[in-house]
């Protein structure tokens, strides 16, 4: 099978190679550039956990070809945090405890600074709206809303 | 076996045209050949991984500028590459489309929305695609354009069953047509499922035009109660022209769940959605009234 040259943007650093066409994004970020904070759940779109960035907006590397990022901007979980100093979703999520095994995590976290980008001070049921696609099968839910508004500009909902 | 996920097993070539005339030449190209259009990849990719749709050429058209763009001067046109996330943030959608901006947001979630598009909706042709009863209802229009030239086919005829649709294999949907709406109209959609991202068990949207308290004309559209979406004709033979009341409205709803063929599958069964139709008929007709200007 014909390999694709893509050149793209992943977490700030510009990256160039060769794919199968074939090739999801997902196995790209995971086997070959090892961030591996991106996760595999369902493969089929339902369940949000391999949530990635492309030009900013959050859509499923699952169901993403790696041939079609070519020329794009994809942010990762490990793209947010600058050094040590993590990004305030990062620490909002800590500090309301909404992380419990961490597997639907860095998709949670992604969708969530996607949200307040598009619409900095949401209502409860703005976000549960726009968390729809990213499921939490440790029941963490109302913790990621807490931890969602109290990042938000005026939410300051206090962390547990 | 059991499917593996994962990976994307099945070979193919990937093409990835710049401009909608290599699009075109591509699918003239391969028109006798296996070849397929990717314009979100959230059911595509999906069936690829998972019920061993084969294709031998993919052609992903989502970055083609002519099929980028929306046109809100006259009625609605949108490009066959748009996002459905991109459509349901204009304002006119909001505002003037109700039933489209409703049935867009009902679907799956951001992720999905920010992949998949509105042709890749219509093409893909499921009994259960949200934006399909808005689309009837509102009467629009997809462009299929080839090699050969250039028509416009109504959404209503160009599905004809469930993945089954007139579009020839060297034709590429460039955009979807929706008309400019009338001022005294109004119109709603409704959608039922067990969670809010799920597939329909029953979706419908509702078109209406007032003048004073009578219905002017109408459409209901009712989804996943037949191989593809249905005019209740019948029941909107029975609204056009009459002062619209709320036993009127009753009348209705009956005749247009005694119009439709739901089937028994894994969402839903027969005696809940000939139920349920009745209900959101109901719900979709008062609020499109109401939308409309109208009076109960």
């Amino acid at each position: 099978m014909k390999k694709v040259e893509i050149e793209f943007t992943i977490n700030g650093k510009k990256t160039k190679l060769f794919v199968k066409s074939n090739t999801l994004l997902i196995n790209v970020i995971r086997n070959e550039l090892y961030l591996t904070g991106d996760k595999y759940g369902c493969g089929i779109g339902e369940c949000g956990a391999c949530t990635v960035l492309i030009n900013g907006e959050p859509v499923l590397s699952c169901l993403t070809l790696a041939a079609d990022v070519d020329g794009k901007e994809i942010t990762t979980i490990e793209g947010l945090a600058e050094g040590d100093k993590l990004h305030p979703m990062q620490k909002a999520f800590l500090e309301n405890a909404a992380v419990q095994c961490g597997f639907c995590t860095p998709g949670m976290i992604l969708t969530a600074t996607a949200l307040l980008k598009e619409n900095p001070n949401p209502t409860e049921d703005e976000i549960k709206d726009y968390m729809r696609g990213n499921i939490c099968r440790c029941t963490g839910y109302i913790q990621i809303v807490k931890a969602i508004e109290s990042c938000a500009e005026g939410g300051k909902s206090e962390p547990i | 076996m059991q499917t593996n996920t994962k990976i994307l097993a099945q070979e193919f070539e990937y093409l990835a045209p710049k401009t909608l005339d290599e699009a075109l030449s591509l699918l003239d190209n391969y028109k006798d050949k296996s070849a397929r259009i990717l314009a979100g990849g959230t059911d595509l990719l999906v069936k690829m991984k998972t019920i061993d749709l084969k294709t031998d050429y993919l052609i992903n058209i989502k970055n083609i500028p002519e099929l980028n763009f929306i046109d809100t001067a006259d009625g609605l046109k949108i490009g066959a590459a748009v996002p459905l996330s991109h459509i349901e943030r204009i304002e006119k959608v909001q505002e003037r489309y109700p039933a489209l901006y409703e049935g867009i947001k009902s679907m799956a979630a951001i992720a999905v929305r920010n992949m998949g598009t509105i042709a890749g909706n219509i093409c893909n042709a499921s009994p259960a695609a949200d934006t399909v009863p808005p689309l009837i209802a509102y009467g629009a229009e997809v462009k299929l354009v080839s090699k050969r030239g250039e028509r416009t086919v109504s959404v209503e005829d160009f599905i004809t069953g469930v993945g089954k649709t007139v579009i020839r294999a060297d034709e590429l949907i460039t955009q979807v047509n929706i008309p400019e709406m009338n001022k005294n109209s109004g119109s709603a959609f409704s959608k039922k499922g067990r969670v809010k991202a799920d597939i329909a068990k029953i979706n419908l949207a509702v078109y209406l035009e007032r003048e004073d308290n009578i219905c002017k004309d109408c459409k209901i559209v009712l989804g996943s109660v037949a191989v593809k979406a249905i005019r209740a004709k019948e029941a909107e033979g029975l609204l056009k022209g009459q002062t619209v009341s709320a036993s009127l409205i009753d009348k209705i709803t009956k005749k247009a769940s005694e119009e439709i063929k739901p089937i028994d599958d894994i969402r839903s069964s027969v005696e809940y959605r000939t139920e349920i139709a009745r209900v959101i008929v109901e719900d979709a007709v008062k609020i499109a009234w109401e939308r409309a200007g109208g009076e109960l």
